[in-house]
């Protein structure tokens, strides 16, 4: 049985987003900057696109941004936010636990003389409160808070942290990755008080190669791409309209009966943790989020655990799929204060809502015949 | 200005006597292999020289650095090749050459004629002198120097005209396949693809095999191991290389033998296996990466060991080499930034925190003796079921 728990990584396309890209490669092909019938009928896709995106966050569409997926308009919001409002100030306020397309845009903004604060965790991937709201001053320009952490899957107060910095500063920007956030919850940015907000597609079934950026109307963001001043100057570029076309729609679909997919999915979550930390020194540092499961496996290096797995057909990740290839240990793992035989131990199970409670069956059956075979071969001192 | 042939420089193969036609043949189909993606060219073996002819228009940068990686060849003359001979013309276009070629017309030269077609009615002296006269003529700055001049312009008389003066160094060495055949031990690390290399380029044909202990070392692993291979057969050919996969024996190991002695019984286990298949494929080596001292497992007393399992010779090509030096030759074959990315951690449950570095045999032997009765089947299985990849060059 094949199992594929690595839904935060990335997730299979929908075949309907499959087929309309599809049309859209071989048929309505045109620029959307063309003048002639074919750059009409590929501008009306973006257009859809944008509105459909708008609907689904309540916003208008004029305040969404199509970019080249979560990196980008990570680095969009934060390095034109920054650049468009150093005037107001110099602070920039982020946590310890962000992806790195916030934390290596920070380093940059770092070296380019903004004054970066990182805030730390507690040991549930919850963010300092009081730290935060002590570091908001009138320097402050922006505030970057991730909604649901990538690693653990813990979910930030997004509405509390957005009411109370804007208590302290109204003129503070809040910029949310919402990347592995946007279509497990419905979220309406204006309603919580978010100013920028980041997505990308190919977490909810769309292509990979495409985002967006929401950015409410009148804040100030500079464009970080310069060209042909396609979508409003905001980022030039002819627009890739099979992957933004494909995203609109991953998004209804993802969107379509929403709650009973998240309700299925945690159950999922819920079962594979009950289940595992039964074992013995098996532990979950899993956060709220339906679709994320953090397991440590002590005494198994996590690349065994994982290759293992791999072998019976289920696919998982080691921390952060993106950092997976490097050799440090997780960024989140180890700010929540996990002690380093843990971190080297800590595997990801992320869930899509196609995932089924026989494959979850499954792989607890195949991690508790492996773990006992796995601990025997540890590296003796 | 596209040269129509390339005369290729060969210097070893000339000392081997009446096989001579042999080593002369192979690197010929070697050559028309490697040059085959290019475009059309004809390959003739002329009075000792090999020359290469472009019938059609082609990329001079591919050709060259294409024919820089086939061993044997010593240096590449791009040629111009005149059919009208007569002096006139011929003078004409040993001025364009001279044109060409040379950017800045300030060195000391002499012009070099052979002539092959004896009824042509200059002798070679002349036409050396004339065409020389003619040379400082048109480029005052250029000063004739017949005993140590910096450049030879060549012209050669035959039923055409060849020109050339330019010779681009080429790899040395063999042709690949003239000298048997190898079985490297590929590890993934620096040293084991540089000793392919070597060994292919005194002609011999490489095939090689990989240890691979899923779920201890990862897929990426594997193809990293199979991406140098492919990089390896961009000078030796297509190489077959063998994956086996370890884990078990491995395992078996690992539950009854001493800790400090794993690395040094895995090695043997190792060399055993890419001996049997190196039998089976008709090598007559195996070949590994290691150089004396650099782990605990190349000390001498280390080598002596896991040497005694062995019944064909094991070349180590890199035995006397400082690292630097290896690393040298795989950044210049370019081997070296595949090598070196980090897929390999997994394996490290296999080794011991302080391995032995003075293993005494007949420890070892006692310490393998608790594997007989388990090992056989396991050990069976790898050789068997070894999974075999074709890695040629990209």
């Amino acid at each position: 049985m094949e199992a594929y728990f690595d839904n935060s990584a990335t997730t299979p396309v929908y075949p309907e987003v499959r087929d309309l890209m599809v049309k859209i490669m071989e048929e309505d092909y045109g620029n959307p900057s063309s003048l002639h019938m074919k750059g009409v009928t590929a501008a009306r896709y973006i257009k859809d696109a944008r509105e459909s995106l708008a609907r689904e966050m309540k916003v208008m569409p004029k305040e969404i941004v199509f970019t080249s997926g979560g990196t980008e308009s990570n680095n969009m919001a934060l390095i034109g936010g920054a650049l468009a409002n150093r005037r107001a100030g110099n602070k920039i306020i982020t946590t310890s636990v962000e992806h790195a397309s916030v934390g290596s845009t920070m380093d940059f903004l770092d070296d380019m003389g903004f004054d970066v604060v990182r805030i730390g965790v507690d040991s549930s991937g919850q963010v300092d409160m009081d730290q935060l709201m002590s570091e908001v001053d009138d320097d402050t320009i922006i505030v970057s808070v991730m909604y649901v952490n990538n690693e653990i899957g813990a979910v930030m107060p997004i509405a509390d942290i957005a009411r109370q910095i804007k208590e302290k500063n109204p003129n503070v920007l809040f910029h949310v990755d919402a990347i592995q956030a946007f279509g497990k919850y419905r979220i309406y940015p204006k309603r919580m008080g978010i100013d920028m907000m980041s997505i990308s597609s190919h977490k909810f079934h769309g292509p990979k190669g495409a985002g967006a950026l929401f950015i409410k109307d009148r804040v100030k963001v500079k464009p970080i791409i310069y060209g042909g001043g396609q979508q409003s100057g905001m980022r030039s570029g002819t627009e890739n309209v099979p992957g933004i076309a494909g995203m609109a729609l991953a998004a209804e679909i993802t969107y379509n009966g929403l709650e009973e997919k998240m309700e299925h999915m945690r159950k999922l979550k819920e079962h594979l943790i009950s289940e595992l930390t039964q074992i013995d020194d098996v532990y979950s540092n899993s956060g709220d989020a339906p679709h994320i499961a953090s397991i440590t496996f002590k005494g198994v290096r996590s690349e065994v655990m994982l290759h293992a797995l791999e072998e019976k057909e289920i696919y998982v990740s080691s921390g952060s799929a993106c950092s997976s290839n490097k050799q440090h240990a997780s960024g989140t793992l180890k700010a929540i204060g996990l002690p380093q035989d843990k971190l080297e131990s800590t595997l990801r199970f992320s869930f899509s809502p196609e995932n089924t409670m026989e494959q979850v069956d499954y792989a607890v059956e195949c991690c508790s015949q492996l773990l006992p075979i796995l601990r025997r071969y540890v590296r003796k001192k | 200005m596209q040269y129509k042939a390339f005369m290729i420089k060969y210097a070893e193969i000339g000392t081997k006597g009446k096989n001579r036609y042999i080593f002369e043949d192979i690197l010929c189909k070697n050559i028309n292999r490697k040059l085959k993606p290019y475009g059309d060219f004809f390959i003739r073996k002329e009075q000792g020289r090999i020359f290469v002819e472009c019938k059609s228009d082609y990329d001079y940068e591919d050709v060259v650095n294409a024919l820089g990686k086939v061993f044997g060849i010593v240096g590449i003359c791009p040629v111009v090749v005149e059919e009208n001979t007569e002096f006139e013309n011929l003078k004409q276009k040993v001025i364009d050459y001279v044109d060409k070629a040379y950017d800045r017309k300030n060195f000391t030269f002499k012009v070099f004629t052979r002539r092959n077609d004896k009824t042509y009615p200059m002798t070679s002296m002349e036409v050396s002198a004339e065409l020389g006269h003619f040379l400082l003529e048109a480029y005052p700055d250029l000063v004739v120097d017949v005993h140590s001049p910096q450049e030879i312009i060549n012209v050669e008389i035959r039923k055409v005209a060849y020109i050339y003066s330019i010779t681009i160094p080429g790899p040395g060495g063999l042709p690949v396949g003239t000298n048997g055949k190898g079985m490297a031990l590929l590890s993934g690390g620096i040293d084991s693809p540089v000793a392919a290399y070597m060994i292919a380029k005194r002609g011999v044909v490489v095939e090689a095999v990989y240890f691979h202990a899923p779920p201890f070392t990862s897929e990426r692993a594997k193809q990293k191991v199979i991406d140098l291979a492919c990089l390896v057969a961009d000078y030796a050919g297509a190489i077959r290389l063998h994956v086996v996969n370890f884990a078990d024996v491995q395992m078996a190991i690992y539950d009854n033998c001493p800790h400090e002695e794993l690395t040094i019984i895995m090695k043997r286990y190792m060399i055993k296996i890419a001996e049997e298949l190196a039998e089976k494929n008709d090598c007559q080596c195996t070949i590994t990466g290691e150089s004396i001292g650099q782990v605990s497992s190349q000390t001498v007393f280390s080598l002596n060991v896991i040497n005694q399992v062995s019944t064909m010779p094991v070349f180590r090509p890199c035995i006397g080499m400082d690292k630097q030096e290896i690393v040298d030759i795989s950044e210049k074959i370019g081997t070296y930034e595949t090598s070196i990315l980090p897929y390999e951690d997994c394996c490290t449950t296999f080794v011991a925190k302080h391995p032995v570095t003075k293993p005494i045999l007949s420890a070892i032997e006692k310490s393998e003796e608790k594997l007989t009765g388990i090992i056989e089947p396991l050990y069976r299985k790898a050789v068997d079921a070894a999974e075999i990849v074709m890695c040629r060059a990209k």
